[in-house]
Parts: structure tokens; C-alpha cells; sequence
């Protein structure tokens, strides 16, 4: 029925697409950990569905194009007005196939929902514009911002080549560091506009809303550095406030987090603070102290 | 695009009409307001094209080219709301001033006066959003969407953006009532709501769209008026109020205001197949339905705009399902159409050329607008590339390519002549090629992990920022052909016949002559 | 406009909808307040209050809970504004004190509010507050400080599988009544 050759010429443009598709410049990351992976393959599954659909009815179209053109000579059926049991069966079909989708969306839902047992808690704050780390109970506390290599070479006409700074606008000057295997929970808030954090390969995206805590959580798999930025436009340099999450082991992770507490504990004995160095006094002394 | 000289020639008898620009200030015609409204989405989007192609000039490749970040923002804000209320809702509503009593057999429209106020009304709104950019702090910059308390930090540009959005409103608001008014009232005898074309069916449903939600959408900028000026808390946190609440606000008018621009789409869409497939349109009483189940839905799925607020998980999973649901409808007209041209005898006229690339394109929008219903996905894709991709797929080859399906379709009732065939291809295929390659890559950033709203991206973003550029440019510029095209025809050009299209000529209008008389029924025609 | 008369029933009905429509708009302000407590979820993740006659403790000694206090200062300029303790191990049913101390440092007099929120929101409802310092106008002169207090109790109805509960206060500052009491 359907013309054969339309069809495997088709098969073959949309073949195209799977050898490219799993790209990173294509297409979405598969992520480090487990709700990001089961995000992923939710993806690719619609996204074949779609193409499955994409391919019958794109056929249809194509077919009747040409199969039915005036100038070879088709007749119109005039007396094709409608089908009740076509109606019933195009209704049907896709309610199947959205159940079919619902229920593993739902599933994955269900458990990006659930931050019980964490072992870290870390409150961000969006801020116009950078992000503040708070490590819950551990007395670390500190802003990150945008790299300064990044930061001079964005100036408009700043004469630099993008290019020849490393990780463009996707470096910052601290980093947030957490443990591997760990299940880490995120209390968001925001000082003044909405913002919204995001890291593709934790699938975590949340938005910073000022006077509200919302939650989410992640638990890497992987060691390394794991990138992403504020999603909600919030303002003059919205485009400027990176994320970068660094995963390490946990040894490392204990040893960062005394290191941090020492320099914090120097700081806050008088110590001229160093730049270099995040301070952990008290989070809303150093809220203030920022500004 | 009628113009007072050569409407001259073709003059009949009873064609007494007001001569030079009183015609046009205190119009009361249907066809002059509709070609009022037509040249104004023109102007619109000519003026909102410039701004998208100064975004993708900024955007050709990494670091600042051209803007400040705050000047960009502004462009794109601006870029979003001269398209969405200058260009296409007027579009529409300009080409159901000139179809509606055409195809329902109504000498006017029910109201000529209002509908004079409601035309009028644009170009000062217009004026008065743009003219925000030489205010201090420069012009909205918040984002269309107007979330505080973001929009709140505006300057001068505030009280401006948001009187425009109200007159845009009033507007609206006017040209829908006059709508209903005109569908129910003034049908001729016969006419049956079951024999409607469907062009005036999605216009009746839209126009009742507009009259539920527009209202609520000036509620809420209202609101985030007061907030600023008179100390209330609607929006504001530290005085108890949410900001989360606008943008529950906002979507409940934004998620119908997107089937606002897309309905009428769907109509001209099942008027053109039908006639180059010399067919009638199957399945039309499905049609009307599917319509009907699209702009029920429209009211309960606001939130998937906004998964990731942080909304309770029974709330996150009733807007996941009740946004598939919306598949459903949409589906069905898309096989009805496809059902249409099965077993039909087609030929590839310009308005056809366009509505066959709508029906593929649409549909490209429209699984991508499922894959963003699956809420745990959405994390991943909401406000990326991915979005801005699917929602300018839905609009451009979208609402606009029906829109100037339309215009190709009707273009010869309107001037009496038939247009350049040669340059209208020419026009179609540059601009569907050009479509592609400037929308398709966007999925592609998006997924990779491009944030949308930002004038600067990372490095290996740049390959598919330049391919969207090249296709933005050729896009853009191809539209002046259009122009072209649109000037000759009101010029001059071989003489339409009545009937125009060598189809199944279906619709009162191909009863009347081309061009169509300056009151189009004046005794109104018998419909069986 | 002098619509023909055969209009004029349909266009008043009309704009009675629109009208309708409009004031529907602002009616959501109080409705999402309403739905949020029938659904008791929503966006307000404020948490409820109770008056403190009503309270019989009745304490679930077998369970505990951690209570987390966060403090946040939102757009106040110069404050300390932070828990006196981090965390408390509260059992359900059992009344509860805890404090947050805030300091001005902004060199002049201000008024100031702080707004509750809740995680996770969707128990939201099972934390009652008796005494809250949220939603009250805050003076404080130039470099005072003040301990403010709060006291809950943990409904002893909570979801079993809740094992820790946030407490977040964001500081805001009031330009407005701060003018007025200039
Ligand atoms: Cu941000």
C-alpha cells in the first residue's frame, strides 16, 4: 500500500539520526547518576515514539502527495467524508501509546521527588549575579562567580577570542565540591529575583524562588566536573552565572572539607582574609560581610 | 490589500466609498479594517523580525558582538511581545475581518464602529511599548513572560510595557466580541453552526478564548502594577505574597493564549487542503470537536510551564497527563487532514505549498511539545534551546506560514488580480528551507545544554548558533519578497476570476466577484 | 455604540463574561490561598498556625525527627540573621522552642519581616507553629539585636517515611514602613 521506496528513503534520513544522537553536541547528555540516566532513556523513548509516529504519518502525507497529484492523472473520491471507526481508531491508538509513556515518566517522577536519607545538605542562594554555597552543619560557606578569564574576555569588545579561554563562561572561581555516592540534597532559595539551578548531568533543575525553600537532590556516580547555569532569565548578566559541581572520592572530600574549616577557623581569628580562601563565618554574617 | 486606486478601476455601481485617509482613520468596512490589521502584522512583523535577526547577529558566535546583556534582554522581550500581539494576533484577526462576513454571507461585521476602536487602538500601544527603549534603564527587559520580581526591577519602561499589554488587551477583547457578535447573529439564512467553514468556527472558538483569558492576563499585570507603585503584596515575598503566583496567573492566560494564535492556523489550514486536494475535508463535525477538546484543555494545563518551581508531586503528575491529553485532538486533525488528502486529486499552489509545509512542520512542534510534557524530561529541557525551538516551530511555520497560506489563498478576492506564481514558489521554498535550518539546530543546543535568554554561550555551542544564524538571515530577508509580491498584486496582475482557484471551490466567498464588492452581502444568499 | 438591537442582549452577556474574566484573574489570589489548604500542598509552604490553648501534647517518644533552621537574608542589606542551633531531634506530638537571632548592621534604624517556608512542602500542613515571629512588621534600631523565638509542635500524624523537616525564615527588610517610622 504505502509506496515502498518513499518509505526506506525516509527509514534511511531518519537512520541518519541515531549514529548523531547520542553526541553530546546533539543531544542530552546521559548523565552520573541514576535519575539522570532514567531521564535520559524516558527522552529516547519518546523520542522514537515520535519518530514511529513521525514515519507513519510523514509516509501518509508523502505518499498522497504523490501518489494523488492532479497532474498524474488522480481522481478525487468525493464521497470520502468521514469514518466514525477511523475517528475511534486514531483516538485510540495514541491514548495507548501516552498511558504507555505515562507510566515510567511517572515512575522516575515519583522518585526525583523523594530527598529522604541525605547525607549533605547544601543550601544555595541565587544572587544577581552568582550562586552561595552553604554546607548545612559543616560551617562552610561561600560564593561562586564566574571565572575571571571568562569574565574579562565576555566584556563586549573585550578583544579576547573566546575560544582561547578554557571552558568559556563554564568556569567559576569555586567550584562546589561533594563526595561520589553520596546522596546529596539541595535546599534552594534566592535573595532576589528567581533563578534557577542547573546541572544536565545530575538531571537537577530548580528554581530559586526568593522567600521559598524548594528541595532537590543528586547522587553522583562518577568523579569529575560536571557543569551547568542559571535557567531562569534574572536579569543584566543572567547569562553570566555559572554552576560548576566537582566531584571527588570521599577521602578527598573530608580532606576538603578540613581544609575549608581551617581557613575558616584562620579567617575568623583575625587573619586578614584571603581572597582565595572561602570564608565560613556564620551564613548570614558572611551574607552580609559579601556585600 | 486594497488600495484606494485600484480599487477605482473595479468599482461597481453600489461601491460608494469615503476617499483618502478618512477611509482609513474612521474605516467602518470590514475589508478596509482587516487590511488595516493585515498592513499592521506587516509593519510588526517586519519591526520584531528586525530584533530576532539582531539576536541571531549576536549570536552568530561566542563572546559580545554588538549589545550590552541589558540591551539584549530587552530585544528579546520586546521581540516576543511585537510578534505574539502585533504580528500575528493581528494577522488573524485582519483576516477574519475580511473572511468572516465573506464566508458567512454578512453584509459587515456585526460591529463596525467598535471594530474601527479596536484597530485604532494597536498602533498606540505599539508606539507606546517601543518607545519605552528611550526611557531611562532602557525597555522591558523582564522577559514576555513579565515574572516579577524580575519585571518589577524595570525602569521608566514598566508603567509603559504594562499600559501597552492593557490596550493590546482592550483590543483583543474588542475584536472578539465582535467576532461572536458577527458568527452568531449574522449568519446567513441556512447556515447552520454545523455548516460553518471551519475558518469562522476556530475564530468563533478563539474569539472566546480571548474574552476568558486576555482579561485575567490585565488582572495580572495590574497586580504587578500596584506592587510597584502602590505597596501591595501580590508578588511580593517579603510582604507575604508568592512570586510563584504570577506565573500561575500568567499561564492560565498564556497556556490559551497559545492556542489563541494557533487555532485560526488550524482553520485556514482545513479551508486550503479541501480545495487543492478537490476533496471536501473529512471528518469536519471530528474537526470541530478536536477544536473544541484543544481550547477545553487549554485551561488545565498551565503549570508545565512551570515544572520547575518546586510544585507538589500530585501537582507535577496531573499537569504531565492532562498535557499528553492535548496530543489526542491534535492528533486527530492532523490525520483528518491527512485523511483529506488521501484519495484526492492535488495540485501545488502557493497556499497550498504553504499549508502542506504547516501540516509537516506543525507536526515536528508538535512532538516536540510532547516530549516536553513528560514533566521528568521537562527538567531537563525547560528554558533550553529546546523550547525556544518548539514553541518557534509551532509559531513560525506554525501560525505564520498559515498566516501567509492565508494571504496566498485569498489575495486574488481581495485585489482582483492574480500574483507572481514564479516569485510566491520562490518565496515559499527559500523561506521553508531557510526555516529549517534556523529553527531545527535549536533542538540540537538546546538538548546539548544551552540555557535560552542569554546573549553569550560557551564554546561548543558555536557550529549550531551559526548554522541557526545563516538560516535567520536568509529567512528574514527572504520575507521581502513577500513584499515584492504583496505590491505587484495591489498593483496590477492578470484578473481573477470569481471562483479564483481551479479547485473544489467551497465558501461563499468565491460567489461574490474579485474583487470582492465593498459590502460584500448586501441581500443575504440562500445556504443549503 | 449604537449597536443594532438584535446585538445588544448577546454583547452584554458578553462583556458580563469579560468582566467576569477580569475579576476571575484577582479571584485566583485568594483561590490558590484556598486550594493550597483543601489540597493541603500547594505553593505557600508556610506551614500552619495554631493557637497554643489548643495544643495537647501528646508526645510519640518511639519517633524522631530532624528539625533543620535555616535563616535567609534577602535583599536587607547589612544583618546577621541565623539560627541559634542548626538542627533539633524533635518528637512528634511534643511542644518545641527554638530561636533565631538577627542583628542590624545597616547603621540605621529599619523595620523588618521574615517569611516562613517549609521542605518538604507537601508536609507542610503536619508542622504547627503556636508562636511565630513570621508576618509581624520587625523594628529594630540601629545595631540592635534580639533573639527571636518560635514554638512548634510536629503533628504526630506526619508520614512515616518523613526523617527530616526545614525550616527556612528568609529576613526582609520593609522600605516602606521603614520610611513611616522615620
Ligand atoms: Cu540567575
Amino acid at each position: 500500500m504505502l509506496n515502498r521506496k518513499v518509505l526506506s528513503a525516509l527509514g534511511v534520513l531518519l537512520g541518519a539520526a541515531p549514529a548523531v544522537a547520542y553526541d553530546s553536541s546533539y543531544n542530552m547528555p546521559v548523565g552520573v547518576t541514576q535519575i539522570a540516566r532514567e531521564v535520559h532513556s524516558l527522552h529516547m523513548i519518546v523520542f522514537w515514539i515520535c519518530v514511529a509516529i513521525a514515519v507513519a504519518v510523514f509516509g501518509a502525507m508523502i505518499y498522497s502527495i504523490i501518489a494523488f497529484r492532479k497532474s498524474k492523472g488522480a481522481v478525487a473520491d468525493t464521497t470520502m467524508l468521514h469514518s466514525t471507526i477511523v475517528e475511534v481508531i486514531w483516538t485510540t491508538i495514541p491514548v495507548l501509546i501516552l498511558v504507555g509513556m505515562a507510566v515510567p515518566a511517572a515512575k522516575t517522577l515519583v522518585r526525583m521527588d523523594d530527598t529522604r536519607n541525605a547525607e549533605l545538605s547544601i543550601k544555595i542562594t541565587g544572587y544577581q549575579w552568582k550562586w552561595q554555597y552553604e554546607y548545612l552543619g559543616k560551617g562552610i560557606s561561600f560564593y561562586s562567580t564566574l571565572g575571571a578569564e571568562s569574565n574579562y574576555a565576555r566584556q563586549l569588545h573585550s578583544g579576547i577570542d573566546p575560544n582561547t579561554v578554557k571552558d568559556y563562561l563554564l568556569e567559576v572561581d569555586h567550584e562546589v565540591v561533594v563526595p561520589v555516592d553520596t546522596k546529596v540534597r539541595l535546599l534552594l532559595t534566592a535573595n532576589d529575583v528567581i533563578h534557577s539551578w542547573w546541572v544536565p548531568d545530575f538531571a537537577v533543575k530548580k528554581d530559586a524562588i526568593p522567600g521559598f525553600i524548594n528541595e532537590a537532590w543528586f547522587k553522583s556516580e562518577k568523579i569529575g566536573h560536571y557543569t551547568g547555569q542559571c535557567t531562569e532569565l534574572c536579569g543584566r548578566d543572567h547569562g553570566f552565572m555559572p554552576i560548576v559541581v566537582n566531584v571527588v572520592s570521599k577521602e578527598d572530600f573530608a580532606r576538603w572539607v578540613a581544609d575549608q574549616q581551617a581557613a575558616a577557623k584562620a579567617a575568623a581569628e583575625g587573619a586578614a582574609p584571603t581572597a582565595t580562601t572561602a570564608t565560613t563565618i556564620a551564613p548570614a554574617a558572611s551574607a552580609a560581610a559579601a556585600r | 490589500m486594497a488600495h484606494a486606486d485600484t480599487h477605482a478601476a473595479h468599482d461597481h455601481d453600489h461601491d460608494h466609498k469615503p476617499s483618502g485617509i478618512g477611509r482609513w482613520l474612521f474605516a467602518t468596512n470590514h475589508k478596509d479594517i482587516g487590511t488595516l490589521y493585515l498592513l499592521f502584522a506587516l509593519l510588526m512583523f517586519f519591526i520584531g523580525g528586525a530584533m530576532a535577526l539582531a539576536i541571531r547577529a549576536e549570536l552568530y558566535k561566542p563572546g559580545l558582538q554588538f549589545f550590552d546583556p541589558g540591551f539584549y534582554n530587552s530585544l528579546l522581550t520586546s521581540h516576543a511581545l511585537v510578534m505574539i500581539f502585533g504580528a500575528v494576533m493581528p494577522a488573524f484577526v485582519g483576516l477574519a475581518n475580511w473572511m468572516i462576513p465573506l464566508q458567512i454571507g454578512a453584509p459587515d461585521m456585526a460591529l463596525p464602529r467598535m471594530n474601527n476602536y479596536s484597530f485604532w487602538i494597536l498602533p498606540f500601544a505599539f508606539t507606546l511599548l517601543l518607545s519605552s527603549f528611550f526611557t531611562a534603564g532602557g525597555g522591558p527587559a523582564g522577559g514576555w513572560t513579565l515574572y516579577p520580581p524580575l519585571s518589577l526591577q524595570a525602569g521608566d519602561s514598566f508603567p509603559l510595557t504594562i499600559f501597552a499589554i492593557h490596550m493590546m488587551g482592550a483590543s483583543s477583547i474588542m475584536g472578539a466580541i465582535n467576532v461572536i457578535v458577527t458568527i452568531m447573529n449574522m449568519r446567513a439564512p441556512g447556515m447552520t453552526l454545523l455548516k460553518l467553514p471551519l475558518f469562522c468556527w476556530t475564530w468563533l472558538i478563539t474569539a472566546y478564548l480571548l474574552i476568558a483569558v486576555m482579561p485575567v492576563l490585565a488582572g495580572a499585570v495590574t497586580m504587578l502594577l500596584t506592587d510597584h507603585y502602590f505597596g501591595t503584596s501580590f508578588f511580593n515575598p517579603a510582604g507575604g505574597g508568592d512570586p510563584v503566583m504570577f506565573q500561575h496567573i500568567f499561564w492560565f492566560f498564556g497556556h490559551p493564549e497559545v492556542y489563541i494564535l494557533i487555532l485560526p492556523a488550524f482553520g485556514i489550514v482545513s479551508e486550503i487542503i479541501p480545495t487543492f486536494a478537490r476533496k471536501p475535508l473529512f471528518g469536519y463535525d471530528a474537526m470541530v470537536y478536536a477544536t473544541a477538546s484543544i481550547a477545553f484543555l487549554s485551561f488545565i494545563v498551565w503549570a508545565h510551564h512551570m515544572f520547575t518551581v518546586g510544585m507538589p508531586l500530585a501537582g507535577e503528575m496531573f499537569f504531565m497527563l492532562s498535557t499528553m491529553l492535548i496530543a489526542i485532538p491534535t492528533g486527530v486533525k492532523v490525520f483528518n487532514w491527512t485523511a483529506t488528502m488521501w484519495k484526492g486529486s492535488m495540485t501545488f499552489e502557493p497556499p497550498m505549498l504553504f499549508a502542506l509545509a504547516f501540516l509537516f512542520l506543525f507536526t515536528i512542534g508538535g512532538f516536540s511539545g510532547l516530549m516536553l510534557a513528560i514533566a521528568p524530561a521537562d527538567f531537563q529541557y525547560q528554558d533550553t534551546y529546546f523550547v525556544v525551538a518548539h514553541f518557534h516551530y509551532v509559531l513560525v511555520p506554525g501560525a505564520v506560514f498559515a498566516i501567509m497560506a492565508a494571504v496566498y489563498y485569498w489575495l486574488p478576492k481581495w485585489t482582483g488580480h492574480m500574483y507572481n506564481m514564479r516569485l510566491a514558489n520562490w518565496h515559499f521554498w527559500v523561506s521553508t528551507v531557510s526555516v529549517n535550518v534556523l529553527f531545527f539546530p535549536q533542538h540540537f543546543l538546546g538538548l546539548a545544554g544551552m540555557p535560552r535568554r542569554i546573549p553569550d554561550y560557551s564554546t561548543q555551542f558555536t557550529d549550531w548558533n551559526m548554522v541557526s544564524s545563516v538560516g535567520g538571515f536568509v529567512f528574514g530577508f527572504s520575507q521581502i519578497l513577500f513584499v515584492i509580491l504583496i505590491w505587484q498584486c495591489v498593483r496590477g496582475g492578470a484578473k481573477a476570476t470569481d471562483k479564483v482557484w481551479d479547485g473544489l471551490s467551497h465558501g461563499l466567498e468565491w460567489t461574490v466577484p474579485s474583487p470582492a464588492p465593498y459590502h460584500s452581502f448586501d441581500t443575504p444568499p440562500e445556504v443549503h | 455604540m449604537a449597536a443594532p438591537r438584535r446585538h445588544r442582549a448577546l454583547i452584554g452577556r458578553l462583556l458580563l463574561f469579560t468582566a467576569g474574566s477580569f475579576a476571575f484573574g484577582f479571584a485566583l489570589v485568594p483561590l490558590y490561598s484556598v486550594l493550597c489548604k483543601v489540597w493541603e500542598t500547594g505553593n505557600r509552604w508556610y506551614g500552619t498556625q495554631t493557637a497554643q490553648a489548643s495544643v495537647i501534647e501528646q508526645p510519640d517518644a518511639a519517633r524522631v525527627v530532624t528539625i533543620e533552621f535555616i535563616g535567609t537574608v534577602a535583599h536587607a542589606g547589612e544583618w546577621e540573621f541565623a539560627p541559634t542551633a542548626n538542627t533539633l531531634k524533635v518528637h512528634p506530638g511534643k511542644l518545641y522552642e527554638a530561636t533565631f537571632h538577627a542583628k542590624n548592621l545597616t547603621g540605621h534604624a529599619v523595620v523588618a519581616q521574615a517569611v516562613p517556608s517549609i521542605a518538604p512542602q507537601s508536609i507542610a500542613h503536619y508542622f504547627k507553629k503556636t508562636q511565630c515571629f513570621c508576618f509581624e512588621p520587625q523594628k529594630f534600631a540601629t545595631d540592635e539585636s534580639r533573639e527571636l523565638l518560635i514554638r512548634f509542635i510536629v503533628d504526630r500524624e506526619l508520614p512515616a517515611d518523613v526523617d527530616r523537616i526545614t525550616l527556612s525564615y528568609s529576613f526582609f527588610d520593609l522600605p516602606s514602613q521603614t520610611a513611616a517610622n522615620r
